[in-house]
């Protein structure tokens, strides 16, 4: 069990035993925890997530507050991580072991080694600060959005880019390749239309779990841009020891994770022709 | 003969390795296919015939392979140094190929529809709706009623039969003057394997195309070819009608090839096998290569490389220039070939 008792925080330093016992009573921690589990498992499956121990609002409301930024900023992470990994990629499969695939693959090696609180906290010094484009913090616009989704998707881009290469040098050796070439198809055609389609459905789901773990927040980005989103309210309750809010987060990620990997799975049957049902 | 549709004269291919020196699985091709004429190419894994119809399509990977030397003459075109963009006008519209396993070679994620039309459209120059229905009857010709439902079904919706109809539709959709099939009948079971065969040579004679078929399967280029090739370790080393190579053959290689074709008249007795390996091609033994497993060998064979010369006539008379096969001919390879 996690150490800590959200009782001590509520009461302060200066509470005395009776003080402490009464908040426990209140909040219920006193009661043994399989009663506690069963009691919040009963309100979980009625929609009912409690209210949180420190701000006394509704979980539910807490968490829908804070998603919208959350949801944008891991769309358009996500969105700017396909932009950038993509085409380079590709670029890197067709014209593998060139200069375009060196430097490809070099950005791929830098960007996974690179903390992604460090490339935030640069592009702050010189986009925001340097040479002012962008705000230094807060939200509200897009503008606001800018720098931590370039932050969170260069990560993101920088594995997928391997994962496109990978994808696209496989489809390229395949034999309806030949095929297609057989046929007296231009090159552009043998390997955008033909491998490209194909090469393109491994990145397809490696992306939808990406975007399902960013749903959950982006911790660090958003400690380092002082955005307000779900990230930094779950990590504030884990200090707080504010047992409904963690609660209800590690379901609500758990829901958005399950139904964007449902939504990916739809969009790879789309995409896919060899999986459909019936 | 001089108006031969296909005629490869010492095809030499080189492919560069970890070994040193790299290997040379081609190593003087010679191979004259005549218009309308079906033409196999036998051998076995390894020996070459897959990389002969390679370098006819022009789809050899360079590197690491290299055309050492040699001429491959379509048409009476010189193939070999044309620039890229002459060969791809030829690929799919004037040659076409139909592959050995329909289920790899087609792509599983475009419906048959449209892996058909994308060669009417580039070659024929076809409109998107042309093309359908011209693919659709291509199905009806290849045997597949009911053409315009088969558009529409990705490759894995299809039994193997079917893939292989669609494969030599689409090798077959711009009335090539010669269709390679390479092993198209491999990976299907014997009914199959009949149909197939059959409508290759169907589709012969209606669309007048010559047909190379490559194959490993004496049976069933004894069921469908005009001539015979033998190649081994990249060489020709016996061609000739078939009768001829069937009922005569020269060369100790075919005549072992023969024998160890089972046959229901024979039943009982052991069949028989040819010792030892076919050679990699990174180490193809001096002078004749298949001296190390020819019960035959004299001291010659392992010297000096025999000549491809033309036994039809009785005399070893050498054959003009690379073997300028006339119709009448056989040709042979081999030190000791009518001898006895």
């Amino acid at each position: 069990m996690v150490p800590g008792d959200p009782a001590l925080v509520i009461a302060g330093v200066d509470a005395t035993a009776e003080d402490i016992a009464a908040i426990r009573a209140r909040i219920g921690t006193d009661r043994p925890l399989p009663a506690q589990y069963l009691d919040w498992l009963w309100r979980v499956v009625r929609f009912d997530f409690g209210t949180s121990l420190t701000s006394g609002q509704p979980v539910t409301a807490l968490i829908f507050e804070r998603f919208g930024l959350t949801l944008s900023l891991a769309l358009l992470g996500m969105l700017i991580s396909l932009v950038v990994a993509l085409p380079i990629g590709v670029v890197s499969a067709v014209r593998r072991w060139s200069f375009w695939d060196y430097l490809g693959m070099g950005f791929s090696q830098a960007g996974m080694a690179v903390p992604s609180f460090w490339l935030g906290i640069l592009l702050l010094l010189a986009l925001a600060v340097k040479i002012p484009l962008f705000p230094l913090f807060g939200s509200g616009s897009l503008r606001h959005l800018v720098l931590p989704a370039v932050a969170l998707g260069i990560a993101r881009a920088a594995v997928l880019l391997r994962l496109t290469r990978a994808s696209m040098v496989e489809e390229l050796s395949k034999e309806y390749v030949i095929t297609a070439r057989a046929k007296g198809l231009t090159e552009r055609m043998v390997k955008y239309k033909h491998a490209l389609r194909n090469g393109l459905l491994p990145v397809v789901t490696i992306a939808g779990i990406q975007l399902g773990y960013m749903l959950g927040g982006a911790i660090i980005i958003e400690q380092v841009f002082s955005l307000p989103g779900l990230g930094r309210l779950f990590l504030f309750g884990v200090y707080q020891r504010d047992f409904p809010l963690i609660q209800g987060g590690v379901v609500f990620v758990a829901f958005a994770f399950s139904l964007i990997n449902f939504l990916v799975d739809i969009l790879y049957s789309v995409l896919n022709p060899r999986i459909r049902v019936g | 003969m001089a108006d031969a549709l296909l005629s490869i004269r010492d095809l030499a291919v080189s492919f560069q390795g970890r070994e040193a020196g790299g290997s040379r699985p081609l190593r003087g091709v010679d191979l004259e296919v005549g218009p309308g004429e079906v033409h196999a190419l036998v051998g076995e894994s390894g020996s070459g015939k897959t990389l002969t119809a390679t370098c006819v399509l022009g789809l050899l990977p360079v590197p690491p392979a290299r055309i050492e030397a040699g001429s491959i003459r379509f048409q009476g075109r010189e193939l070999l140094g044309l620039a890229e963009r002459e060969r791809r006008k030829l690929r799919g519209r004037r040659i076409g190929m139909v592959f050995q396993e329909p289920s790899k070679y087609l792509n599983p994620s475009m419906r048959v529809g449209e892996q058909i039309v994308e060669a009417l459209i580039l070659h024929l120059g076809l409109s998107r709706r042309g093309a359908r229905a011209r693919a659709a009857e291509l199905l009806e010709l290849v045997g597949l009623p009911g053409g315009r439902q088969i558009l529409r079904r990705y490759p894995h919706e299809l039994s193997g039969g079917m893939r292989q109809r669609v494969m030599i539709a689409m090798a077959v959709s711009c009335e090539p003057a010669l269709l390679i099939a390479d092993e198209p009948t491999t990976a299907l079971d014997v009914t199959l394997q009949r149909q197939i065969l059959r409508l290759l040579l169907e589709l012969r004679d209606r669309l007048g195309m010559a047909v190379l078929f490559v194959s490993h399967d004496l049976a069933v280029v004894h069921g469908i070819s005009e001539r015979v090739s033998v190649i081994y370790c990249g060489k020709i080393v016996e061609s000739g009608s078939r009768e001829r190579v069937f009922g005569r053959p020269l060369h100790p290689y075919t005549q072992a090839l023969l024998a160890s074709v089972p046959e229901a008249s024979r039943r009982g007795t052991r069949l028989a096998a040819i010792p030892g390996t076919v050679p990699d091609a990174a180490h193809v033994p001096a002078g004749c290569a298949f001296h190390p497993r020819c019960p035959l060998a004299v001291e010659k064979c392992r010297l000096e490389v025999p000549a491809l010369l033309d036994y039809a006539a009785g005399p070893p008379g050498r054959a003009p220039a690379g073997g300028e096969a006339g119709a009448s001919s056989h040709l042979a390879a081999c030190h000791l070939a009518g001898r006895s």
